[in-house]
C-alpha cells in the first residue's frame, strides 16, 4: 500500500494545524451483512470507509441499521448519517457519486462441476438452482427474472436475500447449500457469492454471468450515496475515491469481489469510469 | 365535504320482499352493553342492537371524552368494552390500555406494556399497526408486532401467558386481531412480502399451548388436509396440492399469510379465514395455481382439519390477498335456505359462498375491474384479463383494482335491521412503468415501478351499501381518499365510518344521507364500535391516527416525490400530508 505514507504525512500536518474538533464522517451501514459491512468493521465497505475518512481527515462514526426496505429513508434521508458506502448507480432516493466498481451476478458451483457461465447453458434445465428472493416487493433478483423468462422454473429453490438476522452470516446459506449439495448451482450477486464461496471447504467456483442479452441487467456499477442535494460532499468523495483508488482496489481484491472487465457485451446498469 | 357525494339508486322491490333479506345466524349476537371483539360477534356483522342514537338525533352527537394513545402511528384497532372498562391496543409498541368507564372522564385503569422487540418495526411492511384485542373468560388476547400472542387478566392488567408464535428474523410479524372460538385463540402471521410461509394457529385460551397449527402452503400433512376435506371444485382435489401447484419447493416462501379476519360458526364448528397473496412477486417464477394462497379455508375449530377451500385469485399476479372479512349469514337463495358467507375481496368482487360446502353462489363486482372479466360459477375460476397482466419489462397502464384491491382490510358491517352490507373501500388503479434499480441487503436488483392513482371518477375512496341478495350496490358516497376505516351499523339505522382526512361520519343506513360529522385530530383508519356505558347511555368510539399502508406517507414520513414508496401507494396519496398529520387519539361520542 504505497499511498499510505503520503496520507500519514497529511494526517500529521493536519494534527499540527487543524482545529481541536475533528470533522466527523457519519456512515450508515448494516451491522450484520458480510462481506459488505459488520459491526466489528470487518466488511469491505467498512475498510473503504476507513480509507475515505482518513483521506478526508475525519473521524468515522457509524449509524447501524439493517439494509432492508426503508434503509435509506430511515438513515441517510432521516439525516442520521451523511454517507452510504455502496449503492447501485441508478438508485433513486440518493445522489450517487461516481461509481468505483462494477460487479455482476455469478454462477457458484462445486469445484468438480462443469462450469456454467451462461443462462443459455442447457445444464441449467437439469440441475437444482438456488436464487435469492426479494419478497413480493414488486421485484426480484435478475437471475429470477432471467430464469422465469427462459421458462427454467422446475429445479429452482428460493432463499430470502434478507436471511436470518439472528445468524452471523445472513447472506451465506445459499452458498453453503451449494457446498452441502442441496443445490448444484447458486446464481448470486458477485461480492457475497465470491466471499462465501472462498470460505467453503472445499472452495467453490464463482463464474460471472457472461450473457449480453438478458432481459434485465446482470452487472451493476456501484457508487457511494449521499443525500440528494449534498453535492459538496459528493465532490469530496469523488476526489477521495480518485486519490485512494489503488487502496480501494486492493480492498476489493482482498475480498475477491468479482469485477468483470467493462464490456459492451455484458448487460450492465451504470458504467465504471 | 366538497368531495363527498351521494348517488342514490332506487332499491328494487324484490330486495325488500320478506324472505329475500339475509338474516344473521342465531349465534350472531349483536353488540349491546358490551363490545367484546372487533367484529362484535363471530359472524363478523359489526352490528349493535343499541338504538338510542338514531337518524333523528345523531346530529346532536358530541365528544364525551378523549384519550391519547401515546403513539402517533396508524391506529387500526377496535376499542372493546366489557362491564364498564374500555380496552384498546396501540400500534407498536403495542400498549394495551384499560380505561375505567365508571369514573368521570374515563381515567386510565392500567396499562400493559408488552415490550416487543424493536427490530420488528423494520420488518413490518406497511406501518406498525395492530388491529386490536379479543375478550373472553376474563382475559384479553392480542398480538404484538414481533409475533407474540399474549393473554392478559382483564381485571388487573397482569400477564397470564405469552407465546412467541413467529420469528422476526425471517420477516414474520403479527398485526391481526385474534378471534376466540370454542375455547381457542386463533391467530395468524403477517409478512408475505418478506417471503414467509403463512399459517394459522389455535392456542388454548387457558394455557396458551398450541392446539393445532395449519400452514397455507406445502404438503397436506402440514396444511391439515385429510379425509375431512371436501372442497366443492375439482381443482382443489388431489394429493399435496399446496406443494405440487408450485415449482419444486417454492411453496416454502410462498406467502399465504393469515393477517386478516377470522369468523366462526359454532353450529357447524367451522372457522373461516382468508390467505394472503403468493410470493415471490415475479409470478412467472411460480407457474401453477399456487395453492392455498389468495383464498379461503373452512376448518374444524377443534382439530384444524380443512373442510373446504376456495381460491379467489388463482396464481395471483396483483397482490390480491384473500384475507378480507367473511360475514356469516342465513338467507334464501333461489328458493332454498342456505347458510352463506359474504366476502368482499381485493380483486373487486363480493363473493356469496355456501359456507357448508364452499360453493360460490354469486360473485359480482363492487368496483370498476379490468384485471379480470368475472368469475366462472361452474368452475369457480376467476377469468383474468391477460392484457392487464403485469410482466417484467412491460409498461401497463390503468390496471384496476390496484394492489390494495377494491377493498383492503377495512372491515364492512352487516345491518341486522336493514339487511344491507356497508362496504368501506378503495377506488384505485395503477400504472406499471419501466423498471428501476433497487437494492436490499447489499444486493442490487431491477423491479417494476408501480404507481397507484385514483380510479374512474377521480376520487380514491367510497362507502357503499350493498344488497347481498341482489349482488349490487344500492348507493355510494365518494370520498377523496380511500376509506381505510371499518364500518359500524346499529339498530338506530345509523352507519358510522371515518375518512383519512379525519372526519368521523354518520349516515342514514337506508338512504346514505350524511347526518353528522366530526373532525378528529388526525386521519381515521380505525374500527368504530358502540356500547352502553355504566351511566346507561349509548356511546360510539373510534381511534383517530392516520397510517397503515394507505397512510404511510404521513405516519412514516415518506417522501411525496417518491411515488414508488410504500409499494407505489405514495403516488396515490401525495396530497394526504396537506390534509392531516400524525396522531393517536381515542374519541368517545355520546348524545348530550
Amino acid at each position: 500500500m504505497s499511498s499510505r505514507f503520503p496520507s500519514f504525512l497529511a494526517a500529521v500536518l493536519l494534527l499540527a494545524s487543524a482545529p481541536a474538533q475533528a470533522r466527523e464522517l457519519r456512515v450508515c451501514a448494516d451491522p450484520n451483512n458480510l462481506p459488505y459491512s459488520a459491526r466489528d468493521g470487518s466488511g469491505f465497505e467498512n475498510r473503504i470507509a476507513s480509507v475515505l475518512a482518513e483521506e478526508l481527515g475525519a473521524d468515522l462514526r457509524y449509524v447501524w441499521a439493517p439494509q432492508w426496505r426503508g434503509f435509506l429513508r430511515k438513515t441517510l434521508n432521516a439525516d442520521l448519517c451523511d454517507l452510504v458506502v455502496g449503492v447501485p448507480v441508478g438508485l433513486e432516493r440518493v445522489r450517487t457519486t461516481r461509481p468505483y466498481y462494477t460487479s455482476s451476478y455469478v454462477f457458484v458451483q462445486r469445484g468438480d462441476a462443469v462450469p456454467i457461465a451462461s443462462f443459455a447453458d442447457p445444464a441449467l434445465r437439469s440441475v437444482r438452482i438456488g436464487v435469492h428472493l426479494i419478497g413480493d416487493d414488486g421485484a426480484n433478483t435478475p437471475p429470477v427474472e432471467e430464469l422465469a423468462t427462459r421458462g427454467i422454473v422446475a429445479g429452482v429453490h428460493g432463499y430470502m436475500v434478507y436471511g436470518d438476522i439472528a445468524e452471523p452470516f445472513p447472506l451465506a446459506p445459499i452458498i453453503a447449500a451449494v457446498g452441502s449439495g442441496d443445490i448444484d448451482v447458486a446464481i448470486v450477486w458477485g461480492p457475497s457469492a465470491a466471499f462465501f464461496a472462498a470460505r467453503q471447504q472445499p472452495v467453490l467456483r464463482a463464474t460471472p454471468v457472461a450473457d449480453h442479452d438478458t432481459a434485465v441487467p446482470m452487472a451493476f456499477a456501484f457508487a457511494m450515496g449521499v443525500r440528494q442535494g449534498d453535492d459538496g460532499l459528493a465532490a469530496e468523495i469523488d476526489r477521495a475515491i480518485a486519490a485512494r483508488r489503488s487502496e480501494i482496489d486492493a480492498i476489493l481484491d482482498a475480498y475477491h469481489v468479482p469485477r468483470p472487465a467493462p464490456s459492451p457485451a455484458l448487460t450492465t446498469i451504470g458504467v465504471e469510469p | 365535504m366538497a368531495s363527498a357525494f351521494v348517488f342514490l339508486v332506487p332499491a328494487t322491490a324484490s330486495a325488500q320482499e320478506a324472505g329475500a333479506k339475509p338474516q344473521p345466524p342465531a349465534f350472531a349476537n349483536p353488540g349491546g352493553a358490551n363490545w367484546t371483539m372487533p367484529a362484535a360477534n363471530t359472524a363478523a356483522t359489526r352490528y349493535s342492537e343499541l338504538a338510542d342514537i338514531t337518524a333523528a338525533n345523531v346530529g346532536d352527537l358530541r365528544v364525551a371524552y378523549t384519550f391519547s394513545m401515546g403513539v402517533n402511528r396508524g391506529q387500526e384497532a377496535a376499542p372493546l368494552v366489557v362491564d364498564g372498562t374500555l380496552y384498546v391496543v396501540s400500534p407498536y409498541p403495542n400498549y394495551l390500555y384499560a380505561l375505567d368507564l365508571t369514573q368521570p372522564g374515563a381515567p386510565l385503569k392500567w396499562t400493559f406494556a408488552p415490550k416487543p422487540a424493536r427490530g420488528a418495526q423494520g420488518v413490518a411492511c406497511c406501518d406498525v399497526v395492530n388491529r386490536g384485542a379479543a375478550f373472553a373468560d376474563g382475559r384479553l388476547f392480542f398480538n404484538t408486532l414481533d409475533a407474540q400472542t399474549i393473554a392478559v387478566d382483564a381485571a388487573t392488567g397482569q400477564e397470564i401467558w405469552r407465546r412467541q408464535m413467529g420469528d422476526i428474523g425471517i420477516g414474520e410479524t403479527m398485526t391481526m386481531a385474534p378471534l376466540v372460538a370454542g375455547g381457542k385463540v386463533l391467530v395468524g402471521n403477517s409478512g408475505g412480502e418478506m417471503g414467509v410461509r403463512g399459517w394459522i394457529a389455535a392456542l388454548d385460551t387457558a394455557s396458551g399451548e398450541t392446539v393445532w397449527q395449519a400452514y397455507s402452503t406445502g404438503p397436506d400433512e402440514e396444511v391439515l388436509i385429510g379425509s375431512d376435506f371436501m372442497p366443492h371444485y375439482d381443482q382443489y382435489r388431489g394429493q399435496d396440492l399446496g406443494a405440487t401447484t408450485w415449482p419444486e419447493d417454492m411453496w416454502q416462501h410462498g406467502g399465504g399469510t393469515v393477517w386478516g379476519w377470522i369468523s366462526y360458526d359454532p353450529e357447524l364448528n367451522l372457522v373461516y379465514y382468508g390467505t394472503s397473496n403468493p410470493g415471490p412477486w415475479n409470478s412467472s417464477m411460480r407457474p401453477g395455481d399456487n395453492l392455498w394462497t389468495a383464498g379461503i379455508f373452512a376448518r374444524d375449530a377443534d382439530t384444524g382439519q380443512a373442510r373446504w377451500f376456495y381460491q379467489f385469485s388463482p396464481h395471483d399476479v396483483s397482490d390480491y390477498d384473500g384475507v378480507n372479512e367473511n360475514i356469516l349469514l342465513d338467507m334464501q337463495w333461489q328458493g332454498q335456505d342456505r347458510k352463506v358467507l359474504v366476502h368482499p375481496d381485493r380483486n373487486g368482487y363480493v363473493y356469496l359462498i355456501d359456507r357448508t360446502s364452499g360453493e360460490v353462489l354469486s360473485a359480482n363486482p363492487f368496483h370498476f375491474i379490468n384485471s379480470s372479466h368475472g368469475v366462472d360459477l361452474a368452475t369457480g375460476r376467476l377469468q383474468y384479463n391477460l392484457e392487464k397482466r403485469p410482466e417484467t419489462g412491460r409498461t401497463i397502464s390503468d390496471v384496476c383494482p390496484a394492489p390494495p384491491g377494491a377493498k383492503d382490510w377495512q372491515p364492512s358491517s352487516f345491518s341486522h335491521s336493514t339487511g344491507l352490507l356497508y362496504l368501506p373501500h378503495n377506488n384505485l388503479c395503477m400504472d406499471i412503468e419501466e423498471t428501476a434499480v433497487g437494492y436490499i441487503a447489499g444486493t442490487p436488483y431491477v423491479g417494476a415501478d408501480v404507481k397507484m392513482k385514483a380510479g374512474p371518477g377521480g376520487h380514491r375512496g367510497e362507502f357503499s351499501a350493498w344488497d347481498v341478495a341482489q349482488g349490487k350496490e344500492l348507493w355510494t358516497v365518494n370520498e377523496r381518499f380511500p376509506v381505510w376505516s371499518g364500518a359500524l351499523s346499529t339498530a338506530g339505522d345509523v352507519v358510522f365510518y371515518g375518512t383519512m382526512e379525519g372526519w368521523f361520519k354518520a349516515l342514514d343506513a337506508r338512504s346514505g344521507e350524511q347526518l353528522w360529522q366530526f373532525k378528529t385530530s388526525s386521519g381515521i383508519i380505525g374500527q368504530p364500535t358502540t356500547w352502553r356505558g355504566p351511566d346507561g347511555k349509548q356511546y360510539v368510539s373510534i381511534l383517530s391516527g392516520v397510517g397503515g399502508w394507505a397512510g404511510a406517507i404521513v405516519a412514516g414520513d415518506l417522501d411525496a416525490r417518491d411515488g414508488t414508496a410504500a409499494l407505489g401507494f405514495v403516488n396515490a396519496m401525495q396530497d394526504l400530508p396537506e390534509h392531516t398529520t400524525k396522531g393517536g387519539t381515542l374519541y368517545v361520542f355520546a348524545l348530550p
